[in-house]
């Protein structure tokens, strides 16, 4: 990896285990069945998809006015705000909230937020323990793993890797990978750590700037109980998490669930409009890049994301590839486009990753037009000379071939005799990067060309 | 400048001059002809269990009989108090409710399309409560059920209230090799009961 994250070569370790690959795509493509059978079931289902993008299309487009008028309406239910630039003033405003109620230990459901800022090293560098709660992510954080999918955290694992980790960290019998069994271990090992929190962090699903509250949505309750049990609890979202109404939450929580899961709704669904008796509630504002995004015609739509994970389901480069191929905190489709905003050089492979199928756009629950933003990133690559040599040189080629149809068809025409007979050392050779892992189609005998004049002239 | 200066500007000098309406709400939705049905079904496939009653005694009776093994009870239903054995609202620190085996509480209305309740208890005193308890009931008056959540919305408002919530069965997750699992952190059993 010279200059980039190299999607392909991260992307190759991970397809080596052809089993796991495959198991990993059909899990994925079985999420992304049953969400099919929810859209199905809702006759409305287009309607609320294009309702909602244009609440979110509003939204943004106003979005300095809704979060004014969210701020005032959460200030004066108690709720304390704060606004950070970056990730950096997050993470310290976290950290001083954290110290002025010296709090040792803080539990956490899953926010991509807080992935994005990298917090729990850094608080964890200051002293405080981190808590993961929801599962998957716990999983992942006792194995000292990024998440591998938004909504899935440990979806690239075995029920076996999940056993071994908890014989390790949880004290399970040796060898017993049941899942039941490892999720009723988890149960009880992080019910002791919510009984023993100092604090509480979630993310954010939705702010509404109607009421000054927030709602977020799980199925295991982490982010729910733990946040009623201590007597802190720190929200964190970024500026795009605002909807304007109350009553606009029924347009994206029917679409959440259902587009993330294939579920109806998620078990829980907790409006939080002020904090605990007693206690204090805070939520903090986060841009980090976001600002600039909505700066991009071409690209601001990506902020409508409400991060339900269906165009990473349905990419057949995610499911064969795996979340950590990607390098970023987001992997996936919308990772694709989220990540080169922040560093196109760092991530210029991430567009590539892709097939332009179009599949992650038909799924989006708020219509971000996401291949469309993977084809137009492409092309910032190369107008930024990010492109690696070998692809340049090919499509050099190809383009100034392209652009010489006698020398072209010539070329077709010695392929066409050449290749059937060379043998296959030659042809899949080292200098064919393509078919590394594909196979040619069989040659034909007449071009396209050719055979469009013989079908034309015989009319 | 403060950071909340510093953003709010960027933000406002990227607003377009012109910006779209915000859309009404106006979703039409196939109706349900036994609606009671419809919640019921969409409970089960979510892991719950909605039953019908006529009165507090079928009520109590049903717990008697399937929550035998329930020893520490909760419940701000003044009818229940006879069957209840710890006083959630007591104490003010909601770890206390840390033994709770069976909490039964009020909800609202039902939503038939998830199986959603909404809860917004002004008698319970520790949202905890919710998400503690191993056991869920939650009691509804009947024929309180909405087809969708579009209605659902349209019924909410938050005015001094700072919590409320809508549960769709009990816990649960799939982190694990993507297979179901019921009971993650809260309620391993939620039972709807209409009265």
């Amino acid at each position: 990896m010279s200059h980039s994250t190299g999607h392909s070569e991260l992307a190759e370790k991970f397809a080596n285990n052809v089993e796991r690959m495959n198991w990993h795509d059909k899990a994925l493509w079985f999420v992304r069945l049953k969400r099919d059978n929810q859209a199905k079931s809702l006759d409305e289902w287009e309607e609320l998809r294009s309702t909602a993008d244009k609440i979110k299309k509003h939204t943004l487009e106003n979005l300095a006015n809704y979060l004014e008028e969210f701020e005032k309406n959460a200030l004066s239910r108690g709720i304390k705000v704060h606004w950070a630039k970056d990730a950096k003033e997050h993470n310290k405003i976290v950290l001083d909230i954290l110290n002025s109620k010296n709090v040792k230990m803080v539990v956490k459901s899953k926010s991509m937020l807080t992935e994005e800022c990298h917090l729990n090293p850094f608080l964890e560098k200051h002293g405080i323990e981190v808590v993961d709660t929801d599962l998957g992510e716990r999983i992942v954080q006792l194995r000292n793993e990024p998440p591998s999918h938004i909504v899935l955290p440990a979806i690239h694992l075995k029920k076996e890797d999940v056993g071994t980790t908890f014989e390790k960290f949880l004290n399970t019998q040796k060898g017993n990978s049941d899942p039941t069994y490892l999720t009723r271990a988890a149960r009880a090992h992080l019910r002791k750590k919510f009984l023993g929190a100092d604090a509480s962090m979630t993310g954010v699903n939705f702010a509404i700037a109607e009421t000054g509250g927030i709602v977020v949505c799980t199925n295991e309750g982490n982010a729910d109980l733990g946040s009623s049990l201590p007597k802190l609890h720190i929200a964190c979202m970024g500026v795009e998490k605002i909807i304007p109404r109350l009553k606009d939450l029924s347009i994206f929580i029917r679409l959440l669930a259902r587009s993330a899961t294939g579920q109806p709704v998620t078990s829980y669904t907790s409006h939080y409009h002020g904090p605990v008796e007693d206690g204090e509630m805070h939520i903090i504002i986060v841009d980090n890049g976001r600002s600039n995004i909505l700066s991009t015609d071409k690209y601001k739509k990506s902020l409508q994301c409400i991060r339900c994970g269906a165009c990473l389901n349905t990419c057949p480069v995610y499911r064969r590839s795996g979340g950590h191929s990607y390098g970023y905190t987001i992997p996936g489709p919308i990772g694709s486009t989220l990540a080169p905003s922040r560093d196109l050089k760092k991530y210029s492979t991430l567009p590539f990753a892709c097939s332009l199928c179009a599949s992650c756009s038909n799924v989006c629950p708020v219509q971000v037009d996401l291949h469309q933003q993977l084809y137009l990133r492409r092309q910032d690559v190369v107008d930024a000379g990010y492109l690696s040599p070998a692809k340049y040189r090919v499509l050099k080629m190809a383009t100034w071939l392209m652009s010489h149809p006698r020398i072209m068809d010539f070329a077709g025409l010695l392929a066409r005799k050449i290749v059937p007979l060379l043998p296959r050392s030659i042809i899949y050779s080292k200098i064919n990067i393509w078919g590394k892992s594909r196979e040619l189609p069989k040659f034909p005998k007449n071009s396209f060309k050719e055979l469009y004049k013989a079908k034309k002239g015989s009319k | 400048m403060s950071s909340r200066d510093i953003i709010l500007k960027s933000i406002k000098d990227y607003a377009p001059s012109k910006s779209s309406e915000l859309p009404n709400i106006n979703i039409s939705h196939a109706s349900y002809e036994n609606i009671n049905e419809k919640f019921s079904t969409s409970l089960s496939s979510v892991g719950g269990i909605a039953v019908f009653m006529e009165n507090i005694e079928e009520i109590k009776e049903y717990i008697a009989e399937h929550y035998a093994d329930s020893k520490v009870i909760v419940s701000n239903c003044e009818n229940l108090l006879p069957i209840v054995t710890k006083d959630a609202n007591a104490t003010k620190d909601p770890h206390a409710l840390h033994d709770v085996d069976l909490a039964i509480i009020e909800g609202e209305f039902g939503v038939a399309e998830n199986g959603a309740v909404w809860i917004m208890e002004p008698k319970n005193r520790h949202r905890a409560l919710y998400f503690i308890a191993q056991k869920l009931i939650i009691i509804i008056p009947k024929n309180e059920i909405v087809p969708t959540m579009h209605e659902a919305y349209e019924k909410l408002s938050f005015g001094t209230q700072n919590f409320g919530l809508f549960i769709s069965g009990p816990s649960k997750t799939a982190d694990i090799e993507q297979s179901l699992i019921i009971g993650a952190h809260g309620a391993i059993e939620t039972c709807v009961i209409f009265i």
